[in-house]
């Protein structure tokens, strides 16, 4: 026998093949339907919230207005 | 969100539930589900040998094919696809693993319980075997359980982990010789 033969021989009475009919211990379609109601939820409150891009366009607006206060009737203009 | 389950009741038609999964219908993909749910289960078991880790990777894997429902395509086969997606979930898990040191209860429940063919094969010998073999690293350790432990063919384990059956053998090749060098060190020459 050679060297990889008699490891490959050694490896399986050293660690047992998992059992063909192997199945969960329960339903797990339950969890499935458990994460995708957690994802839902995420994703609407995600959703309802101000990204962090509109809260820096408001601040570089006010800043605008408050340092030059001759922009704010242009920038009413074009709302 | 609320779904209505009578999905048990009812004879799968898997064409129709393929193409109604992709765009979105709960019971469709709930059918699916049952149907594909103890292949799934299996094939990542294999891979990471733990149950009840297996049973958590086998909800994810179907999370994920849930959310990428949009991408399956319902003229090919639903299986090859979700065996795809677990197989990522899968060596995604054993990747952020760190390498076993010390022979813990989930080690001890991959060793046979039964007594070795080989009567010179001591206990002992199997467990720093195992070891051993859980040190390695995870690519070459799950080529070498799937083909030497679970006895599939390197087109089986080709397909299973989406390389080439050169790469399988070469895997394989790697992890015995790597282990055997490791169980020299230890005094052990099978």
């Amino acid at each position: 026998m050679n060297h990889e033969e008699s490891m490959r021989q050694l490896l399986k009475q050293a660690v047992r093949p998992v059992k063909a009919n192997a199945e969960p211990e329960s339903d797990l379609w339950p969890a499935v339907l458990r994460r995708m109601d957690e994802h839902a939820a995420a994703d609407i409150a995600a959703g309802s919230g101000w990204a962090w891009f509109d809260g820096a366009l408001l601040v570089g607006l006010v800043v605008l207005g408050v340092s030059f206060p001759a922009t704010i009737p242009l920038l009413l203009y074009y709302l | 969100m609320s779904y209505s389950s009578h999905v048990l009741n009812r004879v799968p038609d898997l064409d129709a539930d393929c193409a109604q999964f992709r765009h979105g219908d709960v019971d469709a993909f709930e059918s699916l589900f049952r149907l594909h749910q103890r292949a799934v289960y299996g094939w990542i078991l294999r891979i990471v040998r733990n149950p009840t880790t297996a049973e958590e990777l086998t909800v994810e894997t179907f999370w994920r094919i849930y959310r990428a429902r949009a991408r399956f395509d319902a003229a090919r086969e639903f299986a090859p696809w979700a065996r795809r997606i677990a197989r990522r979930v899968a060596l995604d898990w054993l990747r952020a693993q760190r390498p076993q040191t010390e022979l813990n209860d989930e080690l001890l429940s991959t060793l046979p319980a039964e007594v070795a063919a080989d009567p010179a094969v001591t206990a002992e010998i199997r467990f720093k075997t195992a070891q051993a073999f859980s040190r390695l690293p995870y690519k070459l350790r799950t080529a070498a359980l799937l083909s030497v432990v679970e006895g599939q063919s390197h087109k089986e384990v080709a397909e299973a982990l989406g390389i080439s059956t050169a790469a399988v053998k070469l895997r394989v090749f790697r992890a015995l010789r790597l282990l055997r060098k490791d169980l020299g060190r230890q005094g052990i020459t099978p």
